[in-house]
């Protein structure tokens, strides 16, 4: 909502209050100004001047040489290309050293020889249109007319009532009364304790009966228009507005285009109720049919553009066809042309929810529908239909017709409160007697007697004693209440879980890992770039129906092609050895009924020099011993897909997955553009929450001396190490303290499809030292037991 | 005999003088001390000296021997330490290469501000809670006083699953499903991520994060509020930090208002930062509506409460000095290593 000044010193006095002053007050009392702005600030050193001389330039066949009076002592020569000036002209001369619209400096030179000191400006150099002064013309100076101040040297801006200042105001949703000027006017009286003056509404008719030309006005649906009322205007003399409607729809942003236009747009501005003007010629039947839509139904917008209409979508209609998208947009063709003659004014209330629907569906927002969706108020429609009409006279721009129909089937009802000061004292913290809360409510048009409040009807935000604290507060200040630590003890703290999930992310830095956070939503081409089967579970995912664009359109299943796209990026920007991991979320449909279950995985990745999957395989091995889990399975996976055949492994706990690891498919990476190997882990860290085990109770350090031997063993090569030393430590018993594998190795010593393993087993006794024919007898019981998959002991 | 023994004592001393190492040092003790050597040689002679001769010739040569001894060991003392300080001069090296690099993991900036906030949290008695980023338009818009077709949704562009289910824009359905499940008195933060339809720039995010506030408890007033978010404040910002209340508007809160921080760059006098305005909004906030507390089963005439949303990013942008939002979803290695 942009603010003119000038127009809001109509309403209240706002003398000697600076700008800066009056956005700062403004701000804390609750209208938040979001910048402010003087009207042709860019505009230096330019003023009004007459033209005392016009003669041609000697060498140019269309240069004038004039001498213009600026009010100095001596007149100045200014040369100009101008086809349009008359001695006697007013005009707007940039001085020597001057600046006009868009920064250009205009200094003294000469033209074709002859001296000129300053230039004479058009519309556009000094930043305004035709629409600002339509007796102007556009290719030429700037002539002023009488509505100007055309004191020679008076500065242009002053002259033309370009110096106005705008404020922007962010307008919270809730207050579309403070979409108007008198609306800001009421907020600046109250906070800085001035009176409103409001303005004239009243009016003379030249008789005759308003349902001689608008016979009737009928409301199909009270559901979706609360109040329709209308008035008519005949003799219409269309014309442009004098200035000081101009000048203000200007600073306001709108564009003046002519009288009848303009007052609607400045009843608008002036109290936030959209007005419509009609042209009663394209009335057939001369009614008004404030209906819903018929299917199929057609209308051509004032913007031009044919529009298909829906059964849902509110419409003024004639006799006939729609003339309007209600409190959206007018028909094309009943719109007010030079030769209109008799018009119609609407004031109406349209339902919020159902403007707002079909604005969107439409796709057109407008100035009238922005404030139509946030709820106005149905009381004011007559004033404001009022206030038109009285500008229709102050300007003479028609006769106004005796009478106005009004449609207003239910009445609001006004909102009454009840008046409790202690509880608004107790609810803030503040202590402000009854009578300053009465006087801070009275002053925003609130009626206090009685013990009730009566609040006024614009106030649709202020249904509850809550709403009543937020005024008295707002106006006795914010910064006036006191500040209190809460007092008493209370338990806080981090939960089991977010103290396992900094436990585990603690641990994931510690092992070298950086934290990424990557998006929730992916594109649904990540499945095959993932390569998972067309089949696969996991592509049955949570769709979003309006997403952004494609790439952000569905809630991801695996949080493997985030972090490969993180892969990629840091590869293909150089960075050449690194790994991550994040503790990410994916989520799982489970049917409209019931929200998806939102998993928490943990995905590792890692890559370049000295990365290999043992490395990978390590850092997993040291989050479950982090976690306290101990017992888990290690089990080769040849088609776990996105994963090398060969290189790649489930951890299961109880026989439920609880990781997979391995090298990432080259395919997969051939398709993210890596051409590196990268290893990958995705954890299940829900699971892992179940069973983790993370009490710790001291052991004691060992008392008697260990034993160490060492095996190495023949075998097929696809037989896991893992399987060997299982078997080993059932074989050996509880004296087995550690398994090491130390030495791997296959070639021509060992034979084809063999390989070599050789371990180092730690023997000790928790209460003895072990002999060495215990030793020898356990490492036998290892030896046989390897022996059931064919390893066999090297010499 | 004596004048030999003397000639023994000044030789065996010189000679030792001489030696430069230790071999060499051997050599001289064999040489005088050993089995064959000449001082042992004199005192294999004792014997045939006089009863009278004897003793005195005896404890001279002892103390010709002794003197030698003594002599020796010093010197072997020196060389030693010689030989150490020429090994450890050998082993010099340039300590000024670099250290072996160790890859070393960081923390994304997001969690270390939201680690930030929570240690403040906690440190006065506030709870952690949580809820589903898929969620309910009942407990995102509904239950916080946004009914449909309520011009709010408009300013936050919904990203929706189906007209029941979304992604949440806010975490204060958090408020609703923590009071639905817990009885005053109530102090928790809900830090989550959000989704709003924005299209990605240096500034918006259609994914963001949020910490939610709530406090609940009997004569909870906005003094309490202004009290509490100024400790955040200054454990935030310093101990010198300002905050200054705007009244604004959110359905759920009433009254509501926006929070600035005194700019911590320039402390209030006008800068880039702040664009020249001396405060910086960081927080959302307000006394919690009388109609969500009743959504969330606590009776408003016995209870009030705060609440209060802060954006993660915006937080981390200014306490690192970010300029762009999008580095923390690129997650560039170049970047990550920073914090």
């Amino acid at each position: 909502m942009d603010l003119s000044r000038r127009w809001l010193s109509d309403y209240v006095d706002i003398s000697g209050i600076s700008d800066k002053e009056f956005a700062d007050r403004i701000t804390l009392s609750g209208s938040k100004v979001e910048s402010y702005a003087e009207e042709g600030a860019g505009l230096k050193n330019i003023v009004v001047g007459q033209i005392l001389t016009l003669d041609r330039h000697p060498d140019s066949d269309h240069m004038w040489i004039t001498t213009v009076n600026v009010g100095a002592d001596a007149p100045l020569q200014i040369v100009t290309g101008a086809q349009n000036l008359q001695v006697g002209d007013y005009v707007p001369v940039a001085l020597d050293h001057s600046t006009v619209h868009g920064g250009k400096e205009i200094v003294a030179g000469k033209l074709r020889g002859v001296e000129s000191n300053g230039m004479l400006c058009s519309l556009g150099e000094l930043g305004l249109t035709v629409h600002d002064f339509p007796y102007a013309i556009e290719d030429g100076i700037f002539v002023l007319g009488e509505d100007c101040d055309r004191t020679p040297g008076r500065d242009i801006r002053e002259a033309t009532g370009l110096d106005d200042t705008v404020t922007e105001f962010e307008i919270t949703p809730n207050r579309p009364d403070c979409l108007s000027i008198i609306g800001l006017a009421r907020e600046t009286a109250v906070t800085f304790g001035k009176t409103l003056k409001l303005p004239n509404a009243t009016y003379g008719t030249c008789g005759e009966n308003v349902r001689d030309y608008l016979h009737d006005v009928t409301i199909h649906d009270n559901e979706k228009c609360y109040r329709y009322a209308g008035a008519v205007v005949k003799n219409v003399r269309i014309a442009p507005s004098p200035k000081w409607i101009r000048e203000r729809l200007r600073a306001c942003g709108v564009r003046p285009i002519n009288n009848i236009v303009d007052i609607t747009n400045f009843v608008m501005l002036e109290y936030g109720q959209p007005m419509h003007a009609f042209d009663l010629r394209y009335l057939d039947g001369g009614v008004v049919n404030v209906r819903t839509a018929n299917e199929g139904e057609r209308i051509t917008t004032l913007d031009g553009e044919d529009r298909e209409l829906s059964p849902e979508m509110l419409v003024i209609a004639d006799a006939n066809k729609p003339v309007a998208v209600a409190g959206i947009m007018g028909g094309e063709y009943s719109g007010i042309m030079d030769d209109t003659t008799t018009v119609v004014f609407e004031s109406a209330c349209f339902n919020g929810v159902s403007v707002r629907k079909t604005a969107k569906k439409l796709g057109m927002r407008t100035e009238s529908s922005g404030r139509y969706e946030k709820g106005l108020d149905s009381d004011g429609c007559r004033r404001s239909l009022d206030r038109a009409l009285s500008l229709v006279a102050l300007l003479d721009a028609g006769d106004v017709v005796d009478g106005v129909i009004d449609v207003y089937p239910n009445p609001k009802a006004q909102t009454v409160l009840d008046f409790c000061p202690d509880w608004v004292n107790n609810f803030i913290g503040i202590s402000v007697d009854a009578d300053e809360q009465k006087q801070i409510l009275e002053a925003l048009d609130f009626e206090v007697r009685d013990g009730k409040i009566y609040v006024p009807s614009f106030r649709g935000d202020v249904e509850h004693k809550a709403d009543i604290s937020e005024e008295v507060a707002r106006f006795y200040g914010f910064d006036k209440i006191a500040t209190r630590d809460l007092s008493g003890a209370a338990a806080g703290g981090f939960n089991e879980q977010q103290k396992f999930e900094n436990l585990m992310t603690g641990a994931c830095i510690a092992l070298g890992c950086s934290e990424v956070a990557t998006y929730s939503f992916v594109s649904p081409k990540v499945y095959d770039r993932i390569c998972l089967p067309k089949d696969s579970p996991y592509r049955k995912n949570i769709v979003i129906s309006n997403p952004l664009g494609e790439d952000t359109s569905v809630m991801r299943t695996t949080a493997l092609p985030s972090m490969l796209d993180v892969v990629a990026r840091n590869y293909n920007n150089r960075n050449l050895k690194e790994a991550f991991f994040e503790l990410a979320k994916v989520y799982h449909p489970r049917g409209t009924e019931e929200l998806p279950y939102e998993q928490l995985t943990l995905v590792l990745a890692e890559y370049g020099e000295g990365a290999t999957y043992y490395t990978l395989k390590g850092k997993v091995e040291a989050l479950l011993e982090t976690a306290g889990v101990t017992e888990y399975d290690v089990l080769p996976m040849k088609t776990a897909a996105s994963y090398h055949p060969g290189r790649t492994a489930v951890i299961t706990v109880d026989g439920k997955e609880l990781a997979i690891l391995g090298e990432v498919h080259p395919d997969v990476l051939e398709n993210y553009g890596v051409g590196t190997k990268v290893y990958a882990a995705q954890i299940d860290f829900d699971y892992l929450y179940q069973i983790k085990n993370t009490v710790r109770v001291y052991r004691h350090l060992p008392r008697f001396p260990a034993l160490t031997r060492d095996l190495a063993f023949v075998v097929d090569r696809n037989v896991p190490v893992l399987t060997i030393e299982k078997l080993m430590k059932a074989a050996i018993g509880d004296i087995l303290e550690k398994i090491e594998l130390f030495d791997v190795y296959e070639g021509v010593q060992v034979g084809p499809f063999k390989k070599s393993v050789a371990f180092s087993l730690t023997l000790r006794g928790h209460d003895r030292t072990l002999t060495d024919e215990e030793a020898n007898a356990a490492t036998n019981r290892a030896v046989n037991a390897a022996a059931s998959v064919g390893a066999i002991l090297r010499a | 005999m004596k004048e030999q023994l003397e000639r023994l004592r000044a030789a065996a001393l010189a000679e030792i003088g001489n030696t430069e190492d230790l071999s060499a040092l051997d050599a001289v003790r064999v040489r005088f001390l050993g089995k064959k050597g000449e001082i042992t040689g004199i005192l294999k002679q004792m014997g045939k000296l006089s009863p009278e001769e004897r003793p005195v010739m005896g404890q001279m040569a002892n103390a010709v021997r002794q003197a030698v001894e003594d002599a020796i060991e010093n010197a072997s003392d020196a060389l030693k330490a010689k030989q150490k300080a020429l090994r450890l001069e050998a082993e010099t090296l340039d300590v000024t290469m670099p250290g072996t690099p160790v890859q070393k993991g960081h923390r994304h900036p997001l969690s270390i501000v939201l680690d930030e906030v929570k240690e403040i949290f906690i440190g006065m008695g506030f709870s952690i809670a949580d809820g589903p980023e898929v969620e309910w338009d009942y407990y995102n818009f509904e239950a916080l006083n946004i009914p449909e077709g309520h011009p709010a949704r408009d300013t936050q562009d919904t990203f929706y699953i189906t007209e029941k289910m979304l992604l949440r824009t806010q975490t204060s359905g958090c408020q609703i499903r923590y009071m639905e499940n817990h009885k005053p008195p109530i102090r928790m933060i809900a830090p989550g991520r959000v989704f709003r339809s924005d299209p990605v720039d240096a500034t918006h995010s259609p994914l963001f994060h949020q910490i939610e506030g709530l406090v609940v408890d009997k004569n909870i007033t906005m003094a309490d509020l202004k009290g509490n978010l100024l400790t955040l404040a200054k454990k935030l910002y310093g101990e010198d930090t300002q905050i200054r209340l705007r009244p604004h508007h959110f359905p759920f809160t009433e009254p509501s208002c926006e929070i600035d921080v005194s700019c911590f760059r320039c402390h209030g006098k006008g800068c880039p930062m702040c664009k020249n305005e001396g405060w910086i909004e960081i927080l959302g906030a307000g006394m919690v509506h009388p109609k969500v507390l009743e959504r969330g089963g606590i009776d408003p005439e016995e209870y009030s409460g705060f609440a209060f949303g802060l954006g993660v990013e915006r937080l981390a942008m200014f306490r690192f000095n970010v300029d762009d939002m999008r580095l923390f979803y690129e997650n560039d290695a170049r970047f990550l290593k920073q914090f």
